[in-house]
């Protein structure tokens, strides 16, 4: 019981104390670790707003969206291409869009923001609509369909990226997306401006996940998500509640698509490789603890933070043997990390608020005497 | 007396909820003994409890002399007790023969003696036997549900709610047969929620009320009895 | 609730059931016109395309059989699949030449023991480009992936099953091992492709334009003889009739009395062994990539819920589906006005066929109405 209350925060401690540690070591000044830091925050930050967003749809509606990626792919080329001034005929980069100017009303400094929330709306909207597009065949099915198809999805949208190059400039990358209120600072100073920029965002997502599933909207949703047959019963609209908890997680993984966009300055469509722009959010959200939106961001921050350290020790004087291959190992680990635990600790590292844990709840419905829905206890 | 199935004290439930406390139910060599009860009495989970599906906390399942406390299913099959669920009674995309195959899989021999012993008892299957069991009607599954269990010529029965979803005129067959089983030397011991039709063909019955013995006695006179009749009988 | 008559309620249910196999069977008699119709047009206009459809097609059938039975039996959708085969495919490739990455993930080190090094190992059989060798290597793989398959059900799956775990636990533990099995191809054998032969081989011309290389019509037929082993196994024997019921219904083989453990056991052997065969024969033609496993997922899941989960006939099949349709239809699409549409867009064949059989008949060819 005494470890169970210290797990949490000596985890947090630990991942905290190894990444600064290694980070000191790694650039020997203070400002060049300050610099690092704060990118890592950025991009830690970033991941949070994904896993949030996950949580939405698993953590609280029960969606099984494999293909965050797909989401994450629009999200940040809508973005870049709201951002972006107008394709140059004459360079080779060639894209849609390019609606920056549109967008930049002549005062207040309109342009160093105006576009750039534009941009997020238009994310949030692409995302969504990729959302709901989805979901019609899908979400009648059995939850696992929609895994199959996210994945398909996030993998046709790479193709169409890749073939169709003069959409987002196919498999170069595309380059040269902006950062709101970079024309007031030097690129040092912006990089902790930007980083304020993704914790306001990170801020406001966070209350409105908070806010949305501590509404009449939202315990339908946690209902839904313990017992879809109970909740259909008391006269919900099953397809309509899931779609909307779909729609609105995908919403918000557009949003954060965007800001991983402006941070980045270039994506390409190896930026959203399964494993990172999937896998690792999956991680965020299981390593914290679904249906908690503290655990969720928590998650984020352990799992970037090894991330970023193993990246660290590649500075060490590590055997050769090792250090040529410690992405891979830490992959590795990471696959490994996810299985043991939901095998020994299925609940992450700050449990979902309720007594009684998930599990043991779906155990009993299974098989509740005279349910026609018992199945699939192929083993005493 | 020698029993076929005792079992005593049984308490059972799912997760930290207990859905029986201490029942106790026996059923003596050929006899047929019918189980009624409010929804939510506890019946299925007893029959659960006894076939090993539920792990018993206390209590005690004896098959003849055998104790059978617990044993997984394929040793209580073994052991010469079969069930019946309520539903999903039978394998859809396998044919009617692979159905009863599959209800003798614990034995190695005597396959085609055990299918032809079967196959006299219920003849309407007969005719088709290499036809998918998800082709068949409500009451032809029934049937075949009931074939499969006598596989292995059991000397216990279990049967949880035979009549549920049949029509009125297939309830009555149904139970027939069942009665026919039980002539042919077969103790059944089965829930129902159709309480009058279950204990006309019974000879004994317990009435069942949230997980305890409220009730037993012989058939006929729980028919009679009043607090039974105004309660599972739909009498005023 | 009102109560209805228990005549008229069973006449509607009665009315109800009518209509459920009507459309039952319209929805599957426009599957199977499809296909048909699919099949005809590309064996008659493109029969190059067809045969290398066929080819392709009948080992992912392999993996897909396996898919199948574990999706059925075990009721989770296993994205480990892919990466499994990859990992049979490097394995096979491991007993025949012994090589590993070194200290650098671009240097090789050969072990100095593999098979072929014995004599005669690698001497092409008749026409083919390899030896006797890789058969021995790839029976080797498959015994060993069968191995890790029982090995990683007893560690990973059984105690997930065991706690009642949903089916989104364990498609995420699947998830996890699945990059596992990925990252660690990589630490033993680099990102760099491999291939099991090396040189050039010739391919021989056939009737109607049919141009094939004497490989291929040894994986083709490898692919049936395993499909037929498997189709005996299945449907003919007790231990894969006991499979198939358990993939109908777990819970009802339990009370049977058939040993489920046991069963869940030799499925994890069948598909193991099955897995590392089918991506040992994908990469006779191609090459050996470690991210090759996650692109199989697809295809493999477009073929088994195409046949319908649990349904080994069904996955064979709509394995066959897939490689045709993955092989011929972006011609087909070209040659009915999208002239511009790049080879590109193969892959996502498998996502649109998935797609389409999500909104006509979601349970499959064979899947059977509950």
């Amino acid at each position: 019981m005494r470890f169970e209350r210290m797990l949490t925060p000596l985890v947090l401690l630990t991942v905290t104390g190894l990444l600064v540690g290694t980070t000191l070591e790694r650039s020997r000044s203070l400002d060049g670790t300050i610099n690092f830091l704060a990118f890592f925050a950025t991009t830690a930050a970033i991941y949070a707003v994904f896993s949030l967003a996950l949580n939405v749809q698993w953590g609280y509606t029960g969606i099984f969206n494999f293909g965050v990626a797909a989401f994450f792919l629009v999200g940040a080329y809508t973005a870049a291409i709201f951002v972006k001034p107008p394709a140059d005929p004459e360079s080779s980069v060639r894209y849609v869009g390019g609606f920056g100017e549109v967008f930049s009303p002549p005062f207040l400094g309109g342009d160093q923001w105006v576009p750039f929330l534009v941009a997020m709306l238009a994310a949030a909207i692409a995302s969504g609509l990729l959302a709901f597009l989805l979901a019609i065949p899908t979400l009648r099915l059995r939850e696992d369909y929609l895994a199959i198809t996210t994945i398909g999805i996030a993998e046709l949208l790479r193709r169409i990226v890749i073939q169709e190059d003069y959409l987002v400039n196919g498999s170069r990358s595309l380059i040269g997306i902006p950062k709101p209120f970079s024309g007031y600072f030097e690129a040092d100073t912006n990089r902790f401006v930007y980083l304020a920029v993704v914790v306001v965002v990170l801020i406001v997502v966070f209350l409105l996940v908070e806010r949305v599933i501590r509404s009449p909207w939202g315990r339908v949703l946690r209902a839904l998500k313990e017992d879809e047959i109970a909740t259909a019963a008391s006269g919900k609209n099953v397809f309509a509640f899931k779609m909307q908890g779909f729609i609105l997680g995908a919403m918000f993984m557009g949003v954060g698509g965007a800001v991983f966009a402006f941070s980045r300055g270039s994506i390409g469509p190896t930026t959203f490789d399964h494993f990172f722009a999937t896998f690792l959010i999956w991680a965020m959200l299981i390593v914290g603890g679904s249906g908690n939106n503290w655990g969720a961001i928590a998650g984020a921050y352990v799992v970037w933070g090894i991330f970023t350290i193993t990246l660290n020790l590649q500075l060490y004087d590590l055997p050769s043997l090792i250090e040529s291959r410690i992405s891979f190992i830490r992959d590795f680990l990471l696959g490994l990390l996810i299985v043991a635990i939901l095998l020994l600790r299925p609940q992450g590292l700050i449990p979902e608020e309720r007594r009684v844990s998930i599990w043991l709840d779906r155990r009993m419905r299974k098989s509740t005497p005279g349910d026609p829905a018992a199945t699939n206890t192929s083993e005493p | 007396m020698t029993f076929a199935l005792e079992a005593t004290g049984l308490v059972a439930g799912y997760g930290e909820a207990e859905i029986l406390h201490s029942v106790s139910v026996t059923v003596a060599d050929g006899e047929m003994v019918a189980i009624i009860g409010p929804n939510g009495a506890g019946k299925s989970t007893l029959l659960k409890a006894v076939f090993g599906l539920l792990p018993a906390r206390a209590g005690e399942v004896r098959l003849g002399s055998e104790d059978v406390t617990n044993h997984t299913p394929d040793r209580i099959v073994a052991a010469g007790m079969s069930y019946v669920p309520q539903v999903e009674n039978v394998f859809p995309s396998l044919s009617i023969n692979e159905n009863l195959e599959m209800g003798a899989f614990i034995r190695r021999d005597g396959l085609p003696e055990r299918l032809e012993r079967v196959y006299e008892m219920f003849p309407d299957l007969t005719s088709r036997r290499r036809d998918a069991a998800g082709k068949l009607s409500g009451g032809q599954r029934q049937m075949l549900a009931l074939a499969r269990a006598l596989m292995l010529d059991p000397t216990v029965l279990l049967l949880d709610e035979p009549s549920a979803g049949l029509s009125p005129k297939m309830v009555h067959i149904i139970f027939k047969k069942i009665l026919e089983i039980n002539k042919a030397g077969t103790a059944v011991l089965l829930v129902e929620q159709n309480a009058r039709e279950a204990l006309s063909f019974s000879q004994r019955g317990y009435v069942l009320v949230a997980g305890e013995n409220r009730l037993e006695g012989d058939a006929a006179g729980l028919i009679d009895n009043e607090e039974v009749g105004r309660l599972y009988l739909g009498e005023s | 609730m009102t109560v209805l008559p228990a005549q008229l309620t069973s006449s509607l249910s009665d009315v109800a059931e009518g209509y459920r196999r009507h459309s039952d069977a319209i929805s599957r008699g426009v599957l199977w016109f499809l296909i048909a119709l699919l099949f005809s047009w590309a064996a008659i206009f493109e029969t190059d395309l067809f045969i290398a459809g066929l080819i392709v097609g009948s080992v992912l059938a392999l993996g897909a059989i396996g898919l199948t039975l574990i999706y059925g039996i075990l009721g989770f959708a296993n994205f480990a699949h892919g990466d499994t085969m990859m990992l049979g495919a490097y394995m096979a490739f491991f007993f025949l030449t012994g090589t590993v990455v070194g200290k650098r993930t671009n240097i090789d080190v050969d072990l100095g023991w593999s098979i072929d090094r014995l004599p005669g190992a690698t001497a092409g059989l008749g026409d083919l480009s390899f030896g006797w060798g890789l058969l021995l290597a790839i029976a080797l793989a498959a015994i060993v992936l069968a191995v890790f398959s029982v090995g990683l059900d007893r560690v990973v799956y059984r105690p997930l099953r065991r706690r009642g775990s949903g089916i989104v636990i364990f498609a995420m533990a699947a998830l996890g091992i699945a990059f596992s099995i990925r990252a660690l191809m990589l630490i033993i054998w680099g990102p760099d492709p491999r291939r099991y032969v090396q040189g050039l081989h010739y391919a021989n011309e056939y009737p109607f334009g049919v141009v094939l290389k004497t490989d291929q019509i040894f994986i083709f037929l490898v692919a049936l003889g395993l499909a037929a082993v498997m189709y005996y196994v299945l449907f003919h024997t007790k231990l894969g009739k006991a499979m198939r019921a358990m993939a109908d219904n777990p819970d009802l083989a339990l009370v049977s009395g058939i040993n489920t453990t046991r069963i869940v056991m030799w499925t994890w052997v069948f598909a193991g062994g099955l897995m590392a065969i089918a991506g040992a024969l994908l990469s006779i033609q191609a090459l050996l990539r470690p991210i090759l496993g996650f692109e199989l997922i697809l295809p493999l899941f477009a073929a088994t819920i195409l046949g319908g989960i649990g349904k080994p006939q069904g996955a064979f099949i709509g394995a066959l589906v897939v490689g045709v349709a993955q092989e011929s239809s972006i011609q087909f699409l070209r040659s009915v006005g999208f002239e511009d549409l790049s080879i590109g867009y193969k892959p996502a064949v498998a996502f649109v066929i998935l797609i389409l059989i999500l909104l006509l008949r979601p349970r499959g060819l064979f899947g059977t109405a509950t």
